[in-house]
């Protein structure tokens, strides 16, 4: 029997292989996300090893505020010659990393590499190479003023080679040239991602970094003999509570922690699409075999009178289904290696770059894919091997055996029902009932999508003979009797044509959720924004901006028609225990140009009264720390200096502004917010005229802003849609996840019409010989084809906008709106008519070849 | 087909066989191998109930050929499949090697099949994916039986297909196959080897080689078969010929020329 299974695969080649290809696309994913990731991980653990590889200790400053703007606190550089001088030190060496700030300029001032060009600009003592964890590739180290070293792979994009100049600009220092002397590496990683690298002297570092007499990190080599724990408690008291000092190995822990935590958050966010792309692959498979299973009825059969038992044949069946699996996961494994190229270059697409080094594939990569590539496909098997079994022996001597119906039977549609109505209580629960636990939320959810999508496949059936008239008519209309024909075809077999339009159901309601939310979300942030400022005018910055700016104001209120300019400073702060995030405003210009709404007890005059040592904060913020108008508190910044406010007013932003908000939950003066963040950053400038807009004034500002890269002004109505089209790129990213398992889906359609031509071959000659041309019998193939795929998008919109208005109910506390994207959804039903057409380009062209005399023949 | 070397087949001339008319024997023979009592079989119930079989009892003898006539509709295939453990009865019991057939259980069922059954069947329902060999030691690989090597050499040679054996079923004739299948049958030596219109999907050509056939395997090897047939040829090397109208047994012959079963249908028909 075992032989059966084997030799059944191998005579059936092509279905087998068609069958594993709804398995493979998943398993891919499943390889391709952890090669990626690994990799990724990979280059990391590279640099951080690079940059302490002859490091005892490192002194850093303290991340006081986690993700502020200004990065974490920095040390003093007045440390660095008295830890140099400890006995135990052998040498010590200070270095400034900029993440965020110092913007690669060309000659126009415009950013190098384009808008969301990053620079990570480093200052290094070259003097003591081996604190350094770049390796120079050619040319010299900076040296002095006005000398840059750049990174490979920026270097290369960018056509730049040693004695060429560029410009650079900071939070510290405007514009100025810089000669590149050289092109370097991260230790053996040619990129950091999309991130540019620039390394000047520490001194250059320190000025266009706006950390003049700072340093970021001093590096440690202690003398022979001194253990890095040693040094570390030697240290230790030596420094500033804004500074902390780690073993070389802890500090290379810290630094990849965040890594890893993104990462992880990576892996599973492409794992999930993986699980649909194999969740839809099932059903492939399930309906495929069951097809295999029902035309193989009569083999079963002439087994069972040879003397197999059930268990036998459900044994082969099984053991079919498991070889398909190792052979279509093996294949997946294989492609994963190719689609985690395919994955950079999609990240890339979408900018979100990704650094990379040598792929990684790591034994867990395999164990995985395989185990779960085998587990989906066996598991998918189960109810085919079943359904084997039942074919009674008597049936080897009638012809045209069929495998008996299922016992459910006539309770199917009832059964259904209530799965479908399961899974609605548990979408309802999930979504609205209070005091669950995040898993029992999570779990609810999950469960309810998967029922929902079991349920709608079970009751597809009942639906296929009403849906396929609705569908099918324009095909009868055009397709003559080829077309009734089709529609007569695809509602024969109703449970077939149900389970392969499920598969395509399932991938189209996905799409149809994220179309749908995202809308809402676009409708939200629009009517959010508009309705909360109220400027004619928005400059934002990539930047941090120059000292200077911050301190005056980047616009000038003196230019001529300029009303008002509200200059909002962004960072976050731990304020009454937790991290938040503050502005600082100017208070009359921005109560021009933002639309407060006070809570009680709160008025303009509020704004009037907030000085450099009041707080506005928001109703949400107050409420969850119980505070009222007068109410004190204390914010420690990133760097550890120290602001005491009083609560002066309290105003309440529509309810969408937690999702995306305009202004953070606490805002104080702009005087006050710049002595205490060390690097701000520029969130808005809004600016309002006192007459009408004119082309003048909009270039007035231009010419305002162009000395500070990275800043740019829009009309408010250009801003706000900037930030709806916030969220394309990601929809366009689970757009182009969700596309495998709708391609998955397809190889589905595409079995059911091989396997339906193959199993009416007779009939096909019957046709052709009483007169059907080749030209008919493919538009019959198309047309059942694409009214099985039509059906697919009739069952998966509505799903999909059923979910998407679950959701928007369940986020209406968050001001989300309900919108129906009509294009979008047009479009969808648009693609799967043509996923319909090229699924059926192969079958009608096998139906059409056929040959009349041998058709008709064939038993 | 006719390009390939003719096989060593043992031909009956059907013509000279003596024919002996019998009456039908109240009670069960000695050395019978199958016997049935009192068998009824309807399909569906109220107006539309179809008789198919009503209150048959027949013993299958060992050793010997016994075939089953009657026209479409007579019930002779139900009587085989009730015979063979396939359909079960509506009342009355069959006994097969001393086994209660209708009693019996899937699993039962099952095991009885592999030890005391054989199939040949109209449309040879051999495995596509199989060659001749594999599809003849079938029934000993699905038992999980070794096959008797001795006994299987031998069976290839009686079919005459020691150049096929590595050939799948869609490079082989109608005839070659349906060898393959009697093959097939009889390599478990089963007490009773069920024929299902075994010539019904054949051209005249080689229909008297699938009969000489089983012939010879019950003259040689003692094999007690019970054929199902239309073919008038066929039943004519039956050592027995059952004739069945109407869900009956309506004549029991001994040995016939086709000349004289054909007058038996006739009379019946009248």
């Amino acid at each position: 029997m075992r032989r059966i299974a084997l030799k059944s695969i191998a005579f059936r080649k092509t279905r087998a292989l068609l069958t594993a290809m709804a398995i493979v696309l998943g398993v891919s994913m499943i390889s391709g996300t952890y090669v990626l990731t690994d990799t990724i991980r990979g280059a990391f653990t590279d640099i951080f090893t690079a940059s302490y590889q002859d490091t005892s200790a490192v002194i850093s400053g303290r991340e006081i505020v986690k993700d502020a703007a200004s990065g974490t606190a920095t040390v003093p550089a007045s440390v660095l010659p008295r830890v140099a001088r400890l006995p135990d030190v052998e040498a010590a060496a200070g270095a400034v990393t900029s993440t965020d700030g110092v913007k690669l300029l060309d000659e126009s001032n415009a950013a190098l590499g384009g808008k969301r060009s990053d620079t990570i600009a480093i200052g290094v003592d070259t003097s003591q190479p081996r604190f350094n964890p770049l390796n120079l590739v050619g040319g010299h180290w900076a040296a002095g003023p006005g000398e840059v070293v750049l990174d490979k792979a920026t270097a290369k994009k960018q056509h730049l080679e040693v004695g060429d100049t560029i410009r650079a600009s900071g939070p510290g220092a405007g514009a100025a040239r810089y000669r590149v002397t050289g092109i370097a590496r991260y230790g053996k990683v040619d990129s950091l991602g999309g991130a540019a690298i620039a390394v000047f002297t520490v001194p250059v570092a320190q000025r266009l970094a706006g950390k003049a007499g700072q340093l970021d990190t001093i590096s440690l080599a202690a003398r022979k003999g001194v253990s890095p724990e040693r040094l570390v408690r030697e240290v230790a008291p030596m420094l500033p509570r804004s500074a902390q000092v780690k073993n070389a190995a802890d500090q290379a822990a810290h630094d990849a922690g965040d890594v890893d935590e993104f990462l992880r958050f990576f892996q599973y966010f492409l794992l999930a699409f993986a699980a649909i792309a194999l969740f839809v692959g099932s059903f492939v498979i399930f309906n495929t075999l069951s097809i295999t299973v029902a035309q193989r009825a009569r083999e079963f059969a002439t087994l069972r009178t040879m003397g197999a038992s059930r268990r036998q044949i459900m044994r082969s069946v099984l053991l079919e289904g498991a070889i398909i699996g190792v052979l279509a996961s093996a294949a997946g494994l294989a492609l994963g290696l190719g689609l985690a190229k395919g994955l950079t270059a999609l990240m890339r697409a979408l900018e979100l770059e990704l650094p990379q080094a040598a792929t990684v594939f790591a034994p867990r990569t395999a164990i995985v894919s395989m185990a779960v590539g085998i587990a989906i496909t066996v598991l998918a098997t189960v109810v085919p091997a079943l359904r084997a079994t039942r074919v009674p022996p008597i049936a080897a001597v009638r012809e045209g055996a069929t495998v008996p119906p299922s016992r459910l039977g006539a309770s199917a549609n009832g059964l259904a029902v209530a799965t479908i109505a399961i899974a609605v209580g548990a979408l309802v629960a999930g979504s609205f009932a209070s005091g669950l636990s995040t898993g029992a939320t999570l779990l609810a959810l999950g469960g309810g999508v998967l029922l929902l999508f079991i349920g709608v496949a079970m009751i597809a059936p009942a639906l296929v003979r009403p849906m396929a008239a609705v569908v099918g008519a324009p095909a009868r209309r055009l397709g003559g009797s080829a077309g009734a024909l089709a529609r007569g075809n695809a509602t024969r077999n109703p449970a077939r044509t149900a389970s392969t339009a499920a598969a395509l159901m399932i991938g189209l309601a996905l799409v149809t959720v994220v179309a749908t939310l995202g809308a809402g979300l676009r409708h939200s942030v629009r009517a959010s924004l508009d309705d909360q400022v109220r400027a004619d005018y928005v400059v934002t910055s990539e930047a941090s901006l120059p000292d200077a700016a911050t301190r005056t104001g980047a616009v000038p209120t003196t230019l001529a028609g300029v009303g008002a300019a509200s200059i909002v400073l962004d960072d976050r702060a731990r304020v009454l225990g937790a991290d938040t995030g503050v502005d600082g405003i100017d208070p009359t210009a921005l109560a021009r140009t933002y639309r407060f709404t006070w809570a009680a007890g709160s008025s303009a005059a509020s704004l009037a009264r907030l000085r450099d040592d009041g707080a506005i904060v928001k109703k949400s913020f107050a409420d969850k720390h119980h505070l009222r108008v007068g109410s004190a508190m204390t914010m420690t910044g990133p760097s550890g200096r120290r602001l005491a406010v009083r609560v002066r007013g309290i105003h309440t932003p529509p309810t969408f502004d937690r999702i995306q908000p305009v202004l953070a939950p606490v805002l104080v003066s702009r005087r006050a917010f710049v002595a205490t963040f060390p690097r701000p950053k520029l969130r808005y400038a809004f600016v309002a005229l006192d007459g009408n807009p004119g082309a003048a004034t909009l270039a007035g500002l231009r010419q305002a802003v162009r000395r500070f890269p990275g800043t740019k002004v829009q009309t408010k109505d250009a801003w706000v849609t900037e930030q709806a089209a916030g969220i394309n790129t990601l929809l366009n990213l689970l757009y182009v996840l969700l596309a495998l398992s709708i391609v998955v889906s397809l190889f589905g359609m595409v079995n059911t019409l091989i396997l339906a031509v193959f199993e009416r071959t007779r009939e096909l000659g019957m046709l052709r010989a009483i007169g059907m041309s080749r030209r008919q019998v493919r538009r019959m193939v198309r047309h059942e084809s694409t009214i099985t795929a039509l059906i697919g998008a009739g069952l998966g919109l509505p799903v999909g906008l059923f979910l998407a208005a679950i959701v928007t109910r369940a986020l209406s506390d968050q001001g989300l709106a309900f919108a129906m994207p009509v294009a979008s959804l047009a479009v969808f039903v648009g693609a799967a008519f043509v996923a319909g057409l090229v699924a059926a380009i192969a079958p009608a062209r096998r139906a059409s070849r056929l040959d009349v005399l041998h058709a008709l023949q064939y038993e | 087909m006719s390009a390939q070397p003719s096989p060593p087949v043992h031909t009956v001339d059907i013509a000279t066989r003596p024919a002996t008319l019998a009456a039908v024997p109240a009670d069960g023979r000695p050395g019978a191998t199958v016997h049935a009592r009192g068998l009824s079989r309807r399909y569906g119930d109220g107006d539309a109930v179809v008789h198919a079989l009503r209150d048959v009892s027949v013993d299958i003898e060992e050793a010997r050929l016994t075939a089953v006539m009657g026209p479409s509709g007579s019930g002779k295939s139900t009587l085989m499949h009730i015979l063979a453990g396939l359909d079960r009865p509506t009342s009355g019991r069959v006994t097969l090697a001393g086994t209660e057939v209708t009693a019996l259980d899937d699993n039962a069922l099952t095991k009885l099949r592999r030890e005391h059954i054989g199939f040949v069947f109209q449309f040879f329902n051999l495995l596509p994916m199989l060659t001749a060999e594999e599809n003849i030691l079938l029934p000993l690989s699905i038992a999980g039986v070794k096959p008797d090597r001795a006994w299987y050499e031998q069976l290839v040679d009686v079919v005459g297909l020691r150049d096929r054996l590595r050939h799948r079923p869609s490079e082989m004739s109608g005839g070659q196959q349906q060898r393959v299948a009697v093959a097939r049958a009889l390599v478990s030596r089963p007490s009773v080897v069920f024929a299902d219109e075994p010539t019904g999907n054949l051209d005249s050509s080689t229909v008297a080689e699938i009969l000489g056939l089983l012939r010879t395997s019950v003259d040689t090897y003692g094999q007690t078969t019970v054929m199902v047939t239309h073919d008038p040829q066929a039943a004519a090397i039956a050592d027995r010929i059952l004739f069945l109208a109407d869900g009956e047994i309506v004549r029991d012959v001994e040995r016939a020329s086709a000349r004289d079963i054909v007058s038996v249908i006739e009379q019946l028909s009248r």
